[in-house]
């Protein structure tokens, strides 16, 4: 084992976090253009990181197992709508609501979560593309129940929430009976700030579930068929029914941080809440320094902390610095794709490079 | 008879089978909810022609191994461009139509031959990434749209003085300009697009002609086997950049045809799905992720518009509901969905 000298070390580090360094960077540009205070800025990361980690974390056990980004987190998020949808027509309010909506969620989104690995298992080594299409799919199917079903099959007594031809559910729905439920469950204000510790103590139950997780049987067998499916099944291991349950979970999860994404907002856009929550989480794992075939939990939080840090200053920034608003917020979608675009050319670039070179070591020195 | 008809539907598949008698009920519906047949058929030819070239698009980097060409938007950019420059040049007519693919079609070339370079790079996971290159190419481009030096007056915002609007009329400059190309008006309601069709059909015939050359010949070789195509000595990169180029560049005319018979540039996030029907379309008609014909694309494109233009019209006289907006997801995205899935199993 050769000792590495500081310079390499520094090298070594800098290559392996470019994306959340190249953030840092942007933001330190951008926080003092845009002018907003620090007691503003970081108020307003205390909630986004309540707000968007659950979501996020949702995706790191599949690709544990290998399966990499589940796009099909949007099925999970769907699920958590509906939930949330029903629970507001009953009237449910606070913690209690919050809970029945998962309890009502958790079917849906295991029934979701079991399709989406059937259909993963018969596309193995394109599940992004697959996923993504297929939280497409399923779109079109929620959109079938929510403005055709709900209140016609399915009873819907609160016309506030019904479209005014009498079914349907309407584009926005006010969750203020549950609003900050689990945020401010157990209340705690430090000066100014307000903390939502509720939520935090759930992310960070979730996350030890995670450590756990990955150190049972099944979390084992997961990472061996990450690492390769063909010696995992060789060994014993049930590829294709491991490979649904890591998807079930992850949906089952997204479900769950859809609902305190929500109940942390206030408000639910029904026919939009979901698409971007799949974006804005996949962005965010990303710069956090997460690849395709690798993501820790720190990756979560700092990328949540950056990517949000970005969208809160850029409209702003971009109004001081070119005088349109407007142009910062392209700016962000433009960062978020670009972001993405980026790793997985990056993450599949190296592949094919470590591809290239296993060949060539396989045929000797020429 | 019951043997044929089995074979036949093993050879379509059963979606093709279903959206196509899903079709034809439609159409077989639409006088009883007193849906004129004959302007429906003239809407569906209409769309057909114009989005025909877009769904021709996908067919050089189906052909060479790339996949779905979910990267359109980068060329609808070019075709974008084109089109809004030869606006602000104030060119009309014939002259103004020429210089926007004049204008696009270099563009279209540039950007495919880096998007092209990437895509090597990442085998085995282009479709993912093109995805992302689309969006984030149509985001970058409505930055630009807000900065770009144009100044024709019909084009920018009224009020602030910069700034493209987020749509542009090309009335007055080459609106319907292949379509009224001895174009056909049967009674009322009935209108064929003569020269939109002709126009469509000297691209299928170039990009046909294309493929039985030499180089076409070679790019086919390197999508069915990259393999066995590199050990006959073609260079696999080079191919794969060229079909890559070539489906930009249809990208950005196939825009261009569907603006002068639409009426409309749209700007800024206009182009951000519009992959998804070409692709779609293509899948519709026959095509796998690994193999597409002109024949494909005719078909294709035919069910899918068909399908586009008659559930709002028949299905909401129907109802009394508008679910097109849903039935187009659903049978759209299905449609890839069942394609991707397919392969494999084929394969193994």
């Amino acid at each position: 084992m050769k000792a590495y000298t500081t310079k390499e070390k520094i090298q070594h580090f800098l290559i392996s976090n470019a994306v959340p360094i190249i953030f840092l960077v942007m933001s330190a540009i951008a926080i003092p253009l845009s002018g907003f205070s620090a007691t503003y800025l970081v108020q307003e990361m205390l909630i986004r990181l309540a707000r968007n980690s659950f979501l996020v974390l949702s995706l790191i056990i599949p690709i544990v197992a290998g399966m990499g980004l589940n796009f099909g987190m949007v099925l999970g998020a769907m699920a958590g709508q509906i939930g949330l949808i029903l629970v507001s027509d009953w009237a449910v309010v606070g913690m209690r609501g919050l809970l029945l909506a998962a309890l009502i969620a958790t079917p849906i989104s295991v029934g979701l979560g079991y399709i989406c690995g059937a259909v993963l298992n018969r596309a193995k080594g394109r599940e992004m593309v697959t996923s993504y299409i297929l939280g497409f799919f399923v779109n079109g199917i929620y959109q079938l129940t929510v403005l055709y079903a709900f209140g016609k099959l399915i009873p819907i007594a609160n016309t506030e929430l019904v479209l005014s031809r009498g079914y349907g559910i309407r584009n926005a729905i006010n969750l203020a009976g549950m609003r900050h439920g689990l945020d401010y469950l157990i209340p705690l204000k430090i000066g100014n700030l307000n903390v939502p510790l509720g939520t935090y103590l759930t992310i960070a139950l979730f996350c030890l579930f995670i450590v756990w997780f990955r150190r049972t049987k099944l979390g084992q067998d997961m990472r061996a068929i990450g690492q390769d499916m063909g010696v995992a099944g060789a060994a014993g291991i049930p590829v294709e029914k491991t490979r649904i349950i890591a998807i079930i979970i992850s949906t089952v999860l997204a479900c769950y941080g859809q609902i305190i994404f929500l109940q942390n907002i206030g408000t639910m856009n029904t026919y939009n809440s979901h698409d971007q929550a799949g974006m804005f989480a996949i962005a965010a794992l990303l710069i956090g320094g997460a690849t395709v075939s690798k993501a820790t939990i720190p990756n979560v939080f700092v990328g949540v902390i950056l990517f949000h840090l970005m969208f809160v200053v850029s409209p702003m920034a971009g109004k001081q610095l070119m005088g349109q608003a407007q142009i910062g917020e392209y700016f962000r979608v433009f960062v978020s794709y670009g972001i993405i675009a980026i790793s997985l050319a990056l993450h599949a670039w190296k592949r094919q490079k470590d591809r290239e070179r296993a060949r060539r070591s396989l045929r000797g020195e020429a | 008879m019951n043997e044929k008809l089995k074979a036949f539907i093993e050879e379509a598949g059963w979606p093709r089978v279903i959206i196509g008698l899903f079709l034809l009920s439609l159409f077989v519906a639409a006088p009883f909810v007193r849906v004129r047949v004959d302007a429906s058929i003239s809407d569906t030819l209409v769309r057909f022609g114009m989005n025909g070239i877009l769904v021709l698009a996908m067919v050089p980097m189906i052909q060479s191994g790339c996949g779905l060409n979910f990267g359109l938007p980068l060329g609808i950019i070019a075709g974008l461009l084109g089109a809004v420059t030869s606006i602000q040049l104030n060119l009309t007519g014939v002259l103004g139509f020429g210089a926007a693919l004049g204008i696009a079609i270099p563009l279209a070339v540039v950007f495919g031959i880096a998007y092209g370079l990437l895509l090597n790079r990442v085998k085995g996971d282009e479709m993912m990434i093109a995805t992302y290159v689309g969006f984030s190419s149509v985001a970058f481009m409505c930055m630009m749209w807000l900065m770009l030096p144009y100044t024709s007056p019909n084009m920018i915002w009224g009020y602030g003085g910069s700034g493209l609007r987020t749509t542009i009329s090309v009335e007055g400059y080459w609106l319907h300009i292949l379509s009224d190309f001895l174009s056909i008006q049967i009674g009322p309601y009935l209108y064929i697009p003569t020269g939109m069709f002709l126009f469509f059909g000297l691209m299928c015939f170039l990009m046909w002609a294309f493929l039985h050359t030499k180089t076409g010949t070679a790019m086919t070789a390197v999508g069915s086997n990259p393999e066995f195509a590199r050990a006959s000595g073609i260079d696999v990169n080079r191919m794969r950049v060229i079909s890559v180029v070539l489906s930009t560049v249809l990208a950005a005319i196939g825009i261009i045809v569907y603006q002068q018979s639409f009426g409309f540039i749209q700007l800024y996030m206009g182009p951000f799905y519009m992959a998804f029907p070409a692709v779609a379309a293509i899948l519709l008609g026959g095509a796998s992720v690994h193999k597409a014909s002109m024949l494909n694309v005719v078909i294709g494109t035919l069910l899918f518009q068909g399908i586009l233009t008659m559930t709002p019209s028949v299905i909401n006289s129907l109802l009394q509901t508008d679910m097109s907006e849903v039935i187009r997801i659903v049978v759209s995205n299905g449609m890839i969905l069942y394609a991707l899935t397919r392969k494999v199993q084929v394969k193994r």
